[in-house]
Parts: structure tokens; C-alpha cells; sequence
């Protein structure tokens, strides 16, 4: 479903990711962990293009997306993205921030549209709030309309970039159980996190990263239990109580 | 200093009124025309300022950076006498808007521009991660967000094209500010024709600004 070969990226003289090769399969749920500035941000980034690499080939449900003429609009309507500080669109309802995308990009018609918002606003437990804009809900509320704006494209895949770094803890959990129960569908996700209950609860492989380059990768169970790479197990120690 | 606003000069001006409505009509038609046009060249050049592309960047620098770091005066001057060496024939309130246009699109560019960049990154990525264009995800998802701080600005800069048609007394362009010129020129009445002109030009523009405080307060709680 994606693949990643001997993908560089530079910003200035910072060589953020180093050679890095891995893939996902269909349906698979791959968590991404690592400290801060290891570039795993980066690197999911890659998936749709947000960030171009320098060097190195990406290709996502069979499309290269390094080409230069790539069907980029095409691809990113597959692969929906949840962002670390949700980016909803302010000026917008709920609701409308569920459907714009479907009705402006994907030419789906509009009252198509509010209906399977409706269904997946009800699935994050938001449908009450279809009509409330982004700024009147909590960080919690606003990562979940994100998720269902998200579902709302269709996607065959799905991109969380930190998805509750930036949540207070007590909302963490309820971002956590759509996610948990999202994972439950057979959706390709591929999810940077530093939540690794939800790893080890969702992920069918987790990938550790570090100065750019991935040092570690294997089933939860290995990866937390009995990790090779030593940075993979400092980081570990450090974080698993 | 009384003589300088003596009671005759105030009828000669009011015989005279026709005249110098039609000077504020040709400014008032300026200004509109020019705002239209510095509106359009500030959306596109403002937009050139955030574009992804270094080379496109450059050229709304060099626009920014040249018409308004020289005098607009010198700008219509140069409109003024260049154009007809290039076999170009426009009336010269044609001229009086392209010179107040182009000058003030720069300004309205960098509105533009600061009002984008205001908003945060992650909207358009945000837009471009659901496949919306970058046109697209500019239109529909962050230039509705830069209005809030856009508008204010670009009232300002509104008021300013009003005050900045006075540029065609220069060159003869028939404007409120040329006629006042001219007129009081020939009679010397300066006190009852420049004092006019002044009263009119601050009605317009202190209505223009009650208005835009007004588009403020409405952004503020928007």
C-alpha cells in the first residue's frame, strides 16, 4: 500500500531523514515511535507529499509520488491526514468542515455528503455538534471532528501525525478510543504517537526512529519486550514506567 | 487674512460650483477605477508573495519594493510622458488610474500577503492533504481567514487612493484637486478654493474611515 525507498530529506543543513525504506501493507497499522526531532513527523509527511523528499522514490496504492507528474490530488483523497493541532477550518461549522472536501474535490453531492457526515459525526460522538464551529469545542471534540472529516474523504489509508501531543491528558483517551476503534476496520494507518498503550494495543508492527533513520522494527511484542537496538531501548526505559 | 477669504471670492466660487463638481467627479471615477485595479494587482501579487515558488516570490518583490519605495508623483510624470512615446493614446484620467492603480497595488499586495501569511500553515496543508489545488485550498479555505485581518487594511489603503488622485493636478487631469488648482490660478481666491477642496476631500475620507472602523469591530467579534 506504501512504499518507501531510500527517501533523504534535508531542511538547510539538518538531514532529517536518512535512507529510510519500509512499507505498509493493505490493512496493516503501523505505529511510528521515537523522541522529538527524529524525524517521524517527516517521514509520514512524505506519504502525501507534504513534504517533497530530496532524493529517494515514495509510492503510495501503486502510484509513485516522487515523479514529477504524479497524480498527487488524486492520491491525497485516498490518504486522509490527522493532524497534531487538528487544523479544522475556523470560519466553518462542523459540518462543513466535513464536507467541503467531498463536495469540492471528490464532486460528491452535497446532501451525500452531510449524510455520511452525519454517520461519522456519530461515530466520534459529536453528532450533536454538527452545527457548533470548531472554536466553541474542546481539543478533544476538535481532534475527533478532525478524525471524522478525515473518514468523511473515503480513505483507503489513514495518517495520524501525533494526534494528541497536543491534547491535556484528560482528552487524550477519548481521541484514543476512536482511534482503537477506527483500527478495528481493517484501514491502512500508519500513526506517529507517543502513546504507547495504543501501540501496543493496535499495532500490527511498530518502527522506531531516531537521528533520521529507522533502527528498529518488529510486532509490538518484540518491540516493547525485547528490543535489539540499544537507542530502542534507552528511549524505552525512559518512557515505559 | 480675512481678505484672503473675503465674501466676493466665496461667490465666485460658488458661481464656479459646476466646475469644481466636475472635478470631483473625475476624482471620485479615478479613485474607483484605481481601487478596482490596485484590488485585483494586490490580490494576484499578494498571492505571488506566499507562492511556493522562489521566482514567483521575486517578481512581487521587485513590484513591492519599486513602486513603493519611488514618489507617485514622479510614477504619473513619467506615465504622463512616456506613454505617448510608446504611440499609446489614453485620456489622462486613464493615466491618473493606471499611475494610482499600479502604485497602490503595491501597497494592497503587502496587505494581501501579511493577511495571508497570517494564517496559520496548516490550514493550507490541511486544504492540500484532502487533494484540494493550492488555488483552491487559497480561495476556499485561507483567504476567507485573511479577510478578518485583510479588510481593515485594505480600507486604509482605500482612503489613501482618494488622497493620492490629487497626483493628476500634476498632469493636468481634471480632478477635484487640478481644478481648485487651476481655478483659484487664475483669480487668486487660494483661501475659498483650496479650503473647499480640503473640506471635500476630508468628508470623503473621514466617512471612509468611520466605515472601516466599523468593518473592524464587526471583524473583531466575527
Amino acid at each position: 500500500m506504501i512504499t518507501m525507498n531510500l527517501v533523504n530529506k534535508s531542511f538547510g543543513h539538518n538531514h532529517v531523514l536518512k535512507d529510510v525504506t519500509m512499507e505498509v501493507k493493505s490493512g496493516e497499522k503501523l505505529v511510528v515511535i521515537g523522541p522529538s526531532g527524529s524525524g517521524k513527523s517527516t517521514m509520514i509527511r512524505c506519504i502525501n507529499m507534504l513534504e517533497r523528499p530530496d532524493s529517494g522514490t515514495v509510492v503510495v496504492d501503486g502510484k509513485e509520488l516522487t515523479q514529477p507528474k504524479a497524480p498527487l490530488k488524486a492520491v491525497r483523497q485516498e490518504v486522509a491526514m490527522v493532524f497534531q493541532q487538528f487544523n479544522l477550518y475556523p470560519h466553518m461549522t462542523v459540518l462543513q468542515n466535513l464536507t467541503i472536501a467531498p463536495v469540492l474535490v471528490q464532486n460528491v453531492k452535497k446532501e451525500e455528503a452531510a449524510e455520511s457526515a452525519m454517520k461519522f459525526l456519530e461515530r466520534v460522538g459529536l453528532r450533536e455538534k454538527a452545527d457548533a464551529y470548531p472554536s466553541q469545542l474542546s481539543g478533544g471534540q476538535q481532534q475527533r471532528v478532525a478524525i471524522a472529516r478525515a473518514l468523511n474523504m473515503h480513505p483507503k489509508i489513514m495518517l495520524f501525525d501525533e494526534p494528541t501531543s497536543a491534547l491535556d491528558p484528560e482528552m487524550i483517551q477519548e481521541v484514543l478510543d476512536v482511534m482503537v476503534e477506527l483500527a478495528h476496520t481493517g484501514i491502512t494507518m500508519v500513526c506517529v504517537t507517543h502513546e504507547m498503550g495504543f501501540a501496543k494495543q493496535v499495532a500490527d508492527r511498530v518502527l522506531f526512529m531516531a537521528d533520521g533513520e529507522i533502527l528498529e522494527e518488529g510486532t509490538p511484542e518484540h518491540f516493547f519486550v525485547n528490543p535489539q537496538n540499544e537507542r530502542a531501548r534507552q528511549f524505552l526505559s525512559k518512557i515505559i514506567h | 487674512m480675512a481678505e484672503v477669504f473675503a465674501d466676493y471670492k466665496w461667490a465666485a466660487l460658488f458661481d464656479d460650483r459646476g466646475i469644481f463638481l466636475e472635478g470631483l467627479v473625475t476624482t471620485l471615477e479615478v479613485a474607483v477605477f484605481a481601487l478596482i485595479l490596485a484590488l485585483v494587482l494586490g490580490v494576484i501579487f499578494g498571492i505571488a508573495g506566499v507562492f511556493p515558488k522562489t521566482w514567483v516570490r521575486i517578481i512581487n518583490r521587485i513590484y513591492v519594493e519599486f513602486f513603493q519605495n519611488t514618489p507617485l508623483v514622479i510614477q504619473a510624470i513619467f506615465l504622463y510622458h512616456a506613454l505617448p512615446h510608446l504611440h499609446i493614446m489614453i485620456p489622462v484620467t486613464a493615466i491618473g488610474i493606471l499611475g494610482v492603480g499600479i502604485y497602490s497595488g503595491a501597497y494592497m499586495s503587502e496587505v494581501f500577503r501579511s493577511g495571508i501569511n497570517a494564517v496559520p500553515r496548516g490550514q493550507l496543508e490541511s486544504g492540500l492533504s484532502q487533494g484540494f489545488g493550492y488555488w483552491q485550498a487559497m480561495w476556499h479555505i485561507v483567504l476567507p481567514q485573511a479577510r478578518r485581518t485583510i479588510l481593515p487594511a485594505l480600507g486604509n489603503q482605500a482612503i489613501a487612493i482618494v488622497k493620492n488622485t490629487s497626483v493628476l493636478a500634476m498632469i493636468a487631469g481634471g480632478d477635484l484637486m487640478y481644478v481648485s488648482d487651476s481655478w483659484s490660478g487664475m483669480n487668486m481666491y487660494y483661501g475659498p478654493a483650496y479650503l473647499t477642496t480640503g473640506i471635500i476631500y476630508w468628508v470623503i475620507c473621514f466617512t471612509m474611515t468611520k466605515y472601516v472602523k466599523r468593518l473592524e469591530q464587526k471583524g473583531a467579534v466575527g
